[in-house]
């Protein structure tokens, strides 16, 4: 099986994330890799402990965002490649998955693309689908259960009622939820080694492709308005008396 | 403006955002519902009562089952042949995944999980939470058709009137080899959906280890620690059923192991927007708050007085929820009748 594992680098969830003169910072949080992509690297190196195989990892961004590779390295991935242009800043998502879909199609014989259901900064969950769609491959998608079998797969996808249990044959795009089972750790020999990994550099001219046009634009990004609330504390004598007054004040906002 | 809804269902039964987006379609001019599936007039008829001008209707046994590539593909086509200038779908797994093939197809953007948005003229400028809600951004896309996705909830669905007609128009499915195959759903894990639920109770470490219950003899520490937290999630599901709401988790009980993770809420769970929720010993991690922070009415209860959801809280309560909890129930029982 050769399988590519798509991540990306994000600010860590618990960053406090502002806006500060019109440009976004979340302040000294560290960088980590989007922790939905380590559900998709699991699965990736699961797939090829049962079947035998090489599993790359592929992300776009500048030199900084080889820490990403390097953890997915350390937990166990065989290769990585870092796509890194000039021209490509301030993408959306379908021109994200064309350059990701002429990476796999550039890797060659790709069977299995495995992504995080979405990334935790834009929250578009679009690059998993559009990358198959230009791929011509099935979108599975949302997947907690994944079974191979020769080149036809069996997943069981989360949807609002539900699992759908779907079939469908390699190669194919694989997105997952945290259902599938947790992410491992890096081990103390995987870390070692993606210390000394040489990480292969991919322009677009080595991709062999123009840059993509994106055609979102963002004209203004701003802090939420802020929640002016007060809190009223409720007591009383006792559970009961707090319940009651609780209950009268609930009912008294008139939403439920 | 021309603008195309695609109605997202389950089994001939829409998701409500999908009429919160005919609703938002009919503020901008004629509305054509795309209703796609088998057995299924009664959908467009209701599309007709929620507001459409015009169906179109994919009625076929090759629809029967939902199937991204097979949908994406008789959607596209249409959309080619007739070029509307907007297509509107809710944000539902099934509506994220379509809008994203078919602006593939279409080779044009998506501006997803939008919150508000305006028009001038023909270009729509939208709102869209980022980051989990800890930042917004405003989204414009230059190519056409636009493509946006509603996020449930976010806008009013429009009421419902009876006997309202249309025109009808039958259309073909896209005819293609789609290998991708249905072979059943497990909706034992279904319930009231959080993204729906205009009511969410929810539970955090703090429900999870009630120090005054003793586990049955026989049990390890962990099945100990998962009985406990199971007992505790007890009582908010009894308060969640009282209210019909659906029960939400934080992420420290999903990554426990107490809650499966459909529950979870926040960052990297599900982002919700309901009218009340019931925050039950969570103290309220950021991740946690950018997942629920646009809820209408919240309610904190937890036994810290400093714990950051009082933040966001219109109602708190500090004291012992394992008593606080089942007497809430209780009050809502006698009050609702239920």
């Amino acid at each position: 099986m050769k399988i590519v594992v798509c991540i990306k680098q994000v600010p860590d969830s618990t960053a406090k994330v502002v806006v500060e003169q019109g440009k976004v910072s979340w302040g000294d949080a560290p960088l980590i890799m989007n922790p939905w992509d380590e559900y998709a690297v699991e699965a990736a190196l699961q797939q090829k402990e049962a079947l035998g195989g090489s599993v790359t990892a592929v992300t776009i961004g500048d030199e900084s965002t080889k820490e990403t590779l390097k953890r997915a390295l350390a937990m166990g991935a065989d290769g990585a490649i870092l796509i890194c242009d000039p021209a490509l800043v301030n993408m959306d998502t379908q021109a994200t998955a064309q350059v990701l879909a002429a990476a796999i199609q550039k890797t060659g014989g790709v069977d299995m693309a495995f992504f995080g259901r979405q990334a935790i900064d834009g929250d578009a969950g679009l690059v998993p689908v559009q990358t198959a769609r230009l791929l011509g491959w099935p979108a599975l998608t949302l997947a907690s259960v994944i079974k191979i079998e020769g080149s036809n797969v069996r997943v069981e996808r989360g949807v609002e009622e539900g699992r759908q249990i779907v079939t469908a044959k390699l190669p194919a795009v694989f997105s997952l939820t945290k259902d599938f089972g947790e992410p491992r750790y890096p081990s103390f020999m995987g870390i070692r080694k993606a210390s000394r990994a040489e990480i292969p550099t991919w322009s677009l001219a080595k991709l062999g492709i123009a840059a993509p046009a994106s055609v979102i634009a963002w004209p203004e990004i701003m802090n939420p308005p802020s929640r002016e609330v007060t809190c009223e504390f409720i007591t009383g004598s006792s559970p009961e008396e707090i319940a009651e007054t609780l209950a009268n004040k609930i009912l008294a906002e008139k939403v439920l | 403006m021309n603008t195309w809804v695609y109605i997202d269902h389950f089994k001939g039964n829409a998701l409500p955002a999908s009429w919160e987006a005919v609703g938002v379609g009919k503020t901008l001019g004629n509305v054509t519902a795309l209703v796609f599936g088998s057995g299924i007039e009664a959908l467009a008829k209701a599309a007709f009562e929620y507001g459409a001008d015009e169906v179109l209707l994919a009625d076929e046994a090759a629809l029967a089952d939902y199937r991204a590539e097979a949908y994406a593909t008789t959607l596209s086509k249409l959309s080619a042949e007739r070029t509307p200038d907007l297509l509107l779908f809710p944000t539902t797994t099934r509506g994220r995944e379509l809008a994203g093939m078919v602006a593939i197809d279409l080779r044009t953007g998506v501006m997803v999980d939008v919150t508000s948005l305006e028009a001038t003229g023909d270009k729509i400028t939208v709102t869209r939470p980022i980051y989990a809600g800890k930042l917004l951004t405003k989204e414009t896309c230059s190519s056409r058709p636009q493509i946006i996705t509603l996020r449930g909830r976010a806008f009013p669905k429009p009421a419902q009137q009876a006997g309202k007609s249309g025109t009808l128009t039958k259309v073909d499915a896209a005819t293609g080899d789609f290998p991708t195959k249905v072979e059943g759903y497990n909706t034992s894990e279904g319930g009231v959906s959080l993204t729906d639920a205009s009511v969410i109770v929810s539970g955090g470490r703090g429900v999870s280890n009630n120090p005054a219950l003793t586990p049955p003899a026989g049990l390890d520490e962990k099945q100990a620690e998962i009985w406990r937290a199971q007992q505790g999630f007890a009582l908010v599901k009894d308060l969640a059923s009282v209210l019909g709401a659906a029960v939400g988790a934080s992420r420290a009980t999903v990554d426990a192991g107490y809650v499966p993770y459909i529950h979870q809420v926040g960052q990297t769970g599900k982002v919700v927007s309901p009218d009340v929720y019931i925050a039950c010993g969570i103290s309220g991690a950021i991740q946690h708050l950018a997942g629920m922070r646009t809820s209408k009415v919240i309610v904190a209860i937890n036994k810290d007085p400093e714990a950051p959801i009082f933040k966001l809280a219109r109602y708190g309560v500090v004291g012992d929820l394992f008593q606080i909890i089942p007497a809430l129930t209780a009050a809502f029982k006698k009050k609702t009748g239920k």
